[in-house]
């Protein structure tokens, strides 16, 4: 029996396991088995009854977590935004624009999937764009089919790491951070990525030209009447633009503006400088663009502008990110609804799906509190530090084998059963031997995206395989057979994605300045507004309790400081 | 059995009927959030009620919508393995696992949540910030979000323990027709038809 309650942490996971595995839904099988465990204490004399009476305050604590908030508005942003056409817009223009040149559709697709990314926070959404309407025209002018697929299902995937993404607001909320912070940590490894990804089909299309073939000339829409391709002219446009948003910048910026707010705002008066342009010249009729300038300035400045609603007012202070999902939400209602796209039905579907998400979400969130109170309550967390503190090599061996079991673990449990079960059990060790949390939750962040990219269970590869040809078929323009896509091509065609991804994963590992560069920032939100996005899930109580209790209730929780609490380890870890 | 089923199906009602409501609570929400950030800016102006508001009615969806959630089987699952296993071995998990797992959970649950709703509704406790809400409406939904799944679970479980007896169709199998992504996969493919007619006709 000693030998028993000395060794429940371990036990009490091995259950944890098991009951997963059955396949129940994950929520009820942690809330269970943090229950089941928490019975047998008090069997065993190790905690007494008002030990649980701790969990109404733990689920009230969720509920008045803001945070979460973040969860369904960024995903109802993204769900209208699926449906407003934007995607088919940017897709089809830049496929046009890079497609002329060698890897060009590929290139695209990456450009656009890192556009897409910046502005939702849900993978299915540019995956199944990409699939239905690049992957087509790439199988048409002769691809390879594994890079075509490949590159569609790893660019839908960046939507996971480039803010505002959903698996960065539950990290940040898991680890009691900032998702401000988590936002400005993950964006250079972000586009960093989707420039590999380029990089990677360049070298591709240079190595066999046969993989990734130019558009043919007659599959070129946008042609001037003297026959000239119009790029000059959008070159042009681009560099006036440029000038200009650098010069404008220069009058709202002061010298010491942080880099991400110069680029943030750079970016949109260059938006709205080529959009004015452009505008004028439509409207005056005046022809100094060439259609493809014109075009390209069209379908651009709708994502820019909501890029700039959602991550432009997080990075400068003006709402909390939060504030900013539901702005983003708002602008996408807005824009749906002057594109004619939004829908009675369309919109309630979204409000559906949006609904059920937040709730099994949050709910996976309730039933592995009920669980880590439990756990720790055993002493689970001393069990977890003693695993790592056995490791040879320190801080770097801890990120390694953290990294390895992230990627394996991946193949079979998604991103949310990973950030509420595992990120709060390694949160407190990687805290306690001085690594910085943003830097390990970006971290975490980048090895979690390739669990979309996993075969057999990717969303990714199933959304892809879900919009992909099954059978045979003629295309309609050139009028030959084009063979289905296996689903081994798919899965085929994700593996050097992955390996790229996991070069990322080293590469934040060995150079934590990709992250770091968010201190030097501030936290671009005014003290005012602080007690909104409180992320301290775990900064009181949980580590707190000590098997003696836990009732100390966690207090209002909108009061303590952003996330703090955590810093001191006194505090964390009484 | 006749009498359960009916059960069964009072349940699943009240579970649309909920869910048709709460749904709208993120639109609500999303415009209540979106307007404080902006009043706050432009005006200077902002009120710990409406701060408040929105984590109430984030609580008031996630929970009251559980049950609704639980109907449609959108609860998240490790399906790795049970998804190779026979139907008849899936329907006995589930039956254990609402038994065993999901009812005490959620009935505990009730039962812890229920004095610490009346704490607040006896005391009239409010918020601790100044122009705040009053604090037992929200803590009220605790109780009454694990009460549906209570009753969620007990319509799952009849349907569970009808097909085992050989009485009812499979529980587990998809609701009502399409998923979103089918649905929305459907609509892109007609979008981007119809574009590439329009840009055929106008290449012409």
């Amino acid at each position: 029996m000693e030998f028993l309650i000395q060794n429940m942490p371990p036990i009490m996971f091995l259950t944890l396991i098991c009951f997963l595995l059955l396949g129940f839904p994950v929520a009820f099988s942690l809330a269970a088995n943090g229950i089941l465990y928490a019975l047998l204490g008090i069997a065993f004399g190790e905690f007494t009854f008002p030990f649980l009476q701790a969990l109404p305050d733990r689920v009230f604590g969720i509920v008045q977590n803001d945070s979460l908030l973040a969860v369904p508005f960024f995903t109802l942003m993204g769900l209208i935004l699926e449906r407003s056409g934007m995607a088919e817009d940017l897709l089809e223009t830049i496929g046009q624009l890079f497609g002329p040149i060698r890897g060009g559709l590929a290139i695209a697709v990456v450009f656009v999937g890192a556009m897409l990314a910046a502005t939702t926070g849900v993978v299915s959404a540019s995956v199944i764009s990409m699939g239905l309407i690049s992957l087509p025209i790439m199988l048409r002018y002769g691809y390879d089919r594994k890079l075509a697929t490949g590159v569609i299902a790893a660019s839908g995937t960046l939507s996971q790491i480039i803010p505002p993404s959903l698996v960065l607001i539950i990290l940040a909320d898991q680890l009691g951070r900032s998702i401000g912070d988590m936002y400005r940590g993950a964006m250079i490894p972000g586009f960093i990525l989707a420039g590999t990804y380029i990089l990677y089909v360049v070298i591709a299309s240079l190595i066999k030209p046969s993989y990734a073939p130019a558009l043919p000339p007659e599959a070129r829409i946008y042609r001037e009447s003297n026959g000239s391709n119009g790029l000059p002219s959008l070159a042009v446009l681009v560099v006036v633009a440029s000038v200009g948003a650098w010069l404008l910048g220069k009058v709202f910026l002061s010298e010491k503006s942080a880099a991400d707010e110069t680029i943030v705002l750079n970016l949109l008066l260059w938006g709205v400088i080529a959009f004015v342009i452009a505008g004028l010249n439509r409207v005056l009729r005046l022809k100094m663009l060439s259609q493809i300038a014109e075009r390209v300035v069209f379908v651009m400045v709708p994502p820019l502008f909501l890029i700039f609603l959602v991550l432009g007012t997080i990075f400068i202070g003006v709402a909390t990110p939060t504030e900013g999902g539901a702005m983003g939400a708002v602008g996408a209602i807005i824009m749906a609804l002057i594109r004619g796209r939004l829908t009675m039905s369309l919109l309630k579907q979204a409000m559906d799906t949006t609904t059920k998400l937040t709730s099994f979400v949050v709910f996976i969130l309730v039933g592995s509190t009920i669980f880590t109170l439990t756990f720790t309550g055993f002493g689970g967390q001393h069990w977890v530090e003693g695993l790592f503190a056995s490791l040879p090599g320190g801080e770097v061996g801890f990120l390694i084998v953290v990294s390895v079991a992230t990627f394996f673990l991946a193949f079979f449990l998604d991103f949310f059963e990973l950030a509420f079960i595992i990120v709060p059990l390694l949160g407190p060790v990687a805290d306690k031997m001085g690594i910085d949390l943003i830097w390990f939750g970006v971290l975490l962040a980048v090895n979690m995206q390739t669990s979309f990219m996993h075969p057999p269970f990717g969303f990714a590869l199933f959304y892809l395989r879900s919009v992909a040809p099954k059978e045979d078929y003629i295309d309609r323009v050139t009028g030959k057979k084009v063979k289905r896509v296996t689903t081994g091509e798919i899965y085929k065609g994700s593996i050097p994605f992955i390996v790229i991804q996991l070069c990322m994963v080293a590469a934040v590992m060995a150079f934590p300045s990709l992250v770091m560069h968010y201190k030097g920032t501030g936290t671009g939100i005014d003290p005012s507004q602080v007690t909104f996005d409180t992320g301290a899930s775990y900064g009181t109580d949980p580590y707190g309790s000590d098997g003696s209790g836990g009732q100390g209730g966690k207090g209002d929780k909108s009061e303590q400081g952003s996330g703090d609490a955590y810093d001191d380890p006194a505090n964390a870890f009484k | 059995m006749k009498f359960l089923f009916t059960l069964s199906r009072m349940i699943d009602a009240l579970m649309m009927v909920i869910g048709r409501v709460v749904i709208w609570l993120t639109l609500v929400v999303v415009l209540i959030s979106a307007s404080n950030a902006v009043i706050r800016k432009i005006f200077h102006y902002s009120s710990n009620g409406w701060l408040e508001i929105q984590w109430y009615l984030f609580g008031a969806i996630f929970l009251l919508a559980a049950g609704y959630t639980f109907l449609k089987n959108e609860h998240v699952r490790v399906d790795i393995i049970s998804q190779r296993l026979s139907k008849r071995t899936q329907i006995i998990i589930e039956t254990i696992g609402v038994l065993f797992f999901m009812l005490p959970a959620c009935l505990l649950l009730i039962y812890l949540s229920w004095p610490f709703f009346m704490l607040a509704f006896e005391t009239n406790e409010q918020s601790s910030n100044a122009g705040g809400l009053v604090r037992w409406p929200v803590k009220l939904l605790i109780p009454i979000g694990f009460t549906l799944l209570v009753l969620a679970g007990i319509s799952h479980l009849i349907k569970c323990v009808g097909f085992l007896t050989g009485t009812g169709p499979d529980p587990l199998a998809p609701m009502g027709g399409k998923t979103a992504e089918e649905l929305l996969a459907e609509e892109i493919a007609a979008e981007a038809d119809l574009k590439r007619q329009q840009t055929l006709q106008a290449g012409n």
